[in-house]
């Protein structure tokens, strides 16, 4: 099963590549990894997206929280809003403006550029909404996607730390 | 006050007295401070050497041990030493020089990203970008590598910021927000431990290298006598009952002896104090103990659950956990169990043919019964297996082996470090021909310091246990496993070196040419030219489950 993991790091260098090699080097699949600072700048969150069994996600939790850098590592999969954002760069005919912009309106995505034969379209939600709209926007032939990976947050007001 | 003195006065402070390693352009600022200091520094004669010397001098004394190498080559030979400490929990911290910092990055002239490279391999490490953190960072260093489940830290020294000006305040405290190792256990578990353990019929318990690194031998045979439970170890864990004891089964895995392996296979609970429950040590996992529950007490969350399935997780130090423990715990006699494990160690002994010809295990018999307070170290293969065979270690930090790695080279020059920690206590490499070849070179180091260790090569001329594997896996098909060292003299190499040499080739000389070795006053090197096929036996083949045993008949 999917898990989604929230870490507060210390927000010093190589503490990414510490956590990517973390990973690689245990035989651990990381589906997504975003990573920015908090409110505090000498923290940063990262959120990491792993697919393993229960045994699995345990030990990657344990590891993560043996890095020193590592503040807090905590299992946000359940009862958690998560968010994507994505960048779509979609090929737009006369023909075809009208109804783009017209799913994007559906989708509650934002048309940030537009040039003569295309459109970016910038879309935010939860990975299936994403998965969706790209879906839908293949038919026009799309140019060029980038994803930031999964951000999460807990509902309530509990809050990691 | 230039950096590289401040470097110097903090492990002054870290009350480090003995540092290994080797200079270049990267670190010679350091080592110009290091002239003034009490501090002694011994000039290996490869930087690998140098860091397996730190390592050996911290399992013998506990203390941190300390290793220096410059930037790049420097550097990167000491890899094999660093995760040979890391494997095995060593407190070791490593210093290497490093291009000044406006080079970094540019392939300058020996520079390597000796951070990157050793990030695996460390608890910790750090490459200092800033004069002004210097002094935390070595006392952050000093305290993560002894502390929790020790490990060694590396620190990265620009050339520059060994050359800068700072002001010598060093930290009394660390802060560090991430690292907060948990010593006592739940009290919770401990309960609950202990009434599994009141509850079984036939207890064991598995004492692994964390019970010698939190210093809880004594915690151990108390708890051992109170239940009574047997003990077995890993090889790790040799030393943290006296092997003499009557409820000592010695260690378990590929070569433990039959016996032992039949207790843990037979058990109905199993009591694993600081032990990660390594392949070599569980066999095939999924028919390990199939009948037991498992209790594990570990500094490290992250050993818990990781190998077998846990019936009682214990988070915390062993010498803390085994203390509250004992006062839940009754004696209970389970005579059947007793008798039953007594019989097994009656009918299937530890033993070798004898034959006429010179065997490695009547030379490791023989140190034994005329040296058995000697510090034990050995290198790699079958000559470590049969010193853990028939060396019976008597006290913790007796027995020091890569266990985890199983570096070969390392036996010799973590010799030099216990040595130079303990210069009045007989110090024996127990050695193969092959691993001794991999730090030959230490003999200088040796020689050049009078550190008077005996290095006892059982000279089988093979890389012994790789010849064993082929000779019972790979139909005798002996691929690049004979090293022809009965052309090569060992003891004239010695000689060379400026130490002393011998060759024994006969049974009945051992006894002499031991005790001749222990008594000259200088490094001696023995050449026993043992029987070129003797194999390690019990073996459990790798994948197979502890009681599926192969043994010879004598
Ligand atoms: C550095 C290193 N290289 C290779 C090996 C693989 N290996 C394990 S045991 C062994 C043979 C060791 O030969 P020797 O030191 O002569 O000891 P013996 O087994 O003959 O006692 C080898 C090559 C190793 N453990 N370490």
């Amino acid at each position: 099963m999917r898990h989604t993991l929230a870490a507060l790091v210390e927000n010093k260098p190589g503490v990414l590549a510490k956590v990517a090699g973390l990973f690689r080097r245990r035989g651990f699949n990381i589906e997504s990894l975003a990573v920015g600072i908090t409110e505090k700048p000498q923290i940063s969150r990262m959120t990491i997206v792993v697919d393993g069994d229960d045994k699995t996600i345990e030990q990657v939790t344990k590891q993560l929280n043996k890095l020193i850098e590592v503040l807090k590592v905590s299992d946000v999969t359940k009862n958690s809003v998560e968010r994507e954002l994505a960048l779509v760069k979609v090929n737009a005919t006369p023909q075809t403006r009208g109804e783009i912009i017209e799913i994007a309106n559906i989708f509650r995505g934002r048309i940030v550029d537009v040039a003569r034969d295309s459109f970016i379209i910038e879309i935010t939600g939860d990975e299936d909404k994403i998965n969706a709209f790209i879906d839908l926007m293949r038919q026009y032939g799309i140019k060029e996607v980038a994803r930031t990976g999964k951000i999460a947050m807990q509902r309530g007001s509990k809050a990691l730390e | 006050m230039r950096a590289a003195d401040a470097i110097v006065k903090a492990l002054e402070k870290e009350g480090v007295k003995h540092i290994f390693g080797i200079p270049g352009g990267a670190i010679i600022e350091v080592y110009d401070a290091l002239f003034d200091s009490e501090i002694v520094h011994i000039l290996t004669r490869h930087e690998q050497a140098a860091v397996h010397a730190a390592d050996g001098y911290a399992r013998a004394t506990g203390r941190v041990g300390v290793a220096f190498a410059t930037s790049g080559p420097g550097a990167t030979n000491t890899v094999t030493g660093i995760a040979t400490a890391y494997m095995d929990s060593s407190p070791v911290v490593v210093m290497t020089g490093q291009v000044p910092r406006s080079l970094i990055g540019n392939d300058a002239f020996q520079e390597a990203d000796i951070t990157g490279i050793t990030m695996p391999i460390t608890k910790h490490n750090y490459l200092v970008t800033d004069e002004k953190e210097l002094l935390r960072i070595i006392k952050e260093a000093f305290y993560i590598a002894r502390t929790g489940r020790p490990g060694p830290v590396l620190i990265d020294l620009p050339k520059d910021v060994t050359i800068a000006d700072i002001e010598f305040d060093y930290p009394e405290k660390v802060d560090l927000p991430g690292y907060k190792p948990k010593y006592a256990g739940h009290p919770r578990q401990i309960k609950r431990a202990a009434e599994l353990i009141m509850k079984a019929e036939r207890p064991i318990i598995l004492a692994g290298g964390g019970v010698i690194l939190s210093n809880a031998s004594e915690e151990l045979v108390k708890l051992a006598e109170t239940i009574p439970a047997f003990v077995v170890t890993s090889l790790m864990g040799k030393g943290a009952i006296p092997e003499t004891h009557p409820l000592s089964l010695g260690f378990i895995g590929m070569h433990g002896a039959k016996y032992a392996n039949y207790a843990v296979q037979e058990s109905d609970l199993i009591i694993a104090v600081g032990v990660r429950f390594s392949d070599r040590t569980t066999g095939k996992v999924s028919s390990f103990a199939p009948n037991a529950k498992i209790i594990h007490i570990d500094i490290d969350p992250a050993e818990i659950g990781k190998n077998v399935r846990v019936d009682v997780p214990i988070v915390g130090d062993a010498k803390l956990v085994l203390r509250e423990l004992i006062k839940h715990i009754q004696y209970k006699r389970r005579k059947e169990w007793e008798d039953k494990v007594n019989e097994w160690r009656r009918k299937y002994p530890l033993r070798y043919k004898r034959d006429g010809k010179l065997k490695p295990q009547y030379v490791i018999e023989k140190l034994y019964e005329l040296a058995p307070d000697a510090i034990v170290t050995t290198e790699v293969g079958q000559n470590q297996m049969w010193a853990a065979q028939y060396f019976k270690v008597k006290y913790p930090r007796q027995f020091i082996t890569s266990g985890g790695l199983g570096t070969m080279g390392f036996g010799f020059p973590a010799a030099i470090g216990v040595k130079t920690a303990f210069p009045d206590k007989t110090v024996v490499d127990i050695a193969g021909d092959g691993s001794f070849l991999m730090n030959i070179q230490e003999l200088a180091t040796c020689v050049d310091y009078g550190i008077d260790v005996k290095v006892f090569i059982l000279n089988n001329a093979f890389l012994g246990m790789v010849r064993q594997w082929q000779q019972l896996f790979y139909d005798e098909r002996y691929s690049q496993t004979c090293l022809l060292c009965k052309e090569m003299s060992f003891e004239k190499i010695a000689e060379g070196f400026g130490a002393v040499g011998m060759t024994v080739e006969r049974e009945s000389e051992v006894e002499d040419a031991i005790k001749e070795a222990l008594s000259i006053d200088a490094p001696v090197v023995v050449d026993f030219r043992v029987d070129r096929l003797e194999n390690v036996y019990p073996m459990v083949p790798a994948g197979a489950a502890l009681n599926e045993i192969i043994d010879e008949e004598v």
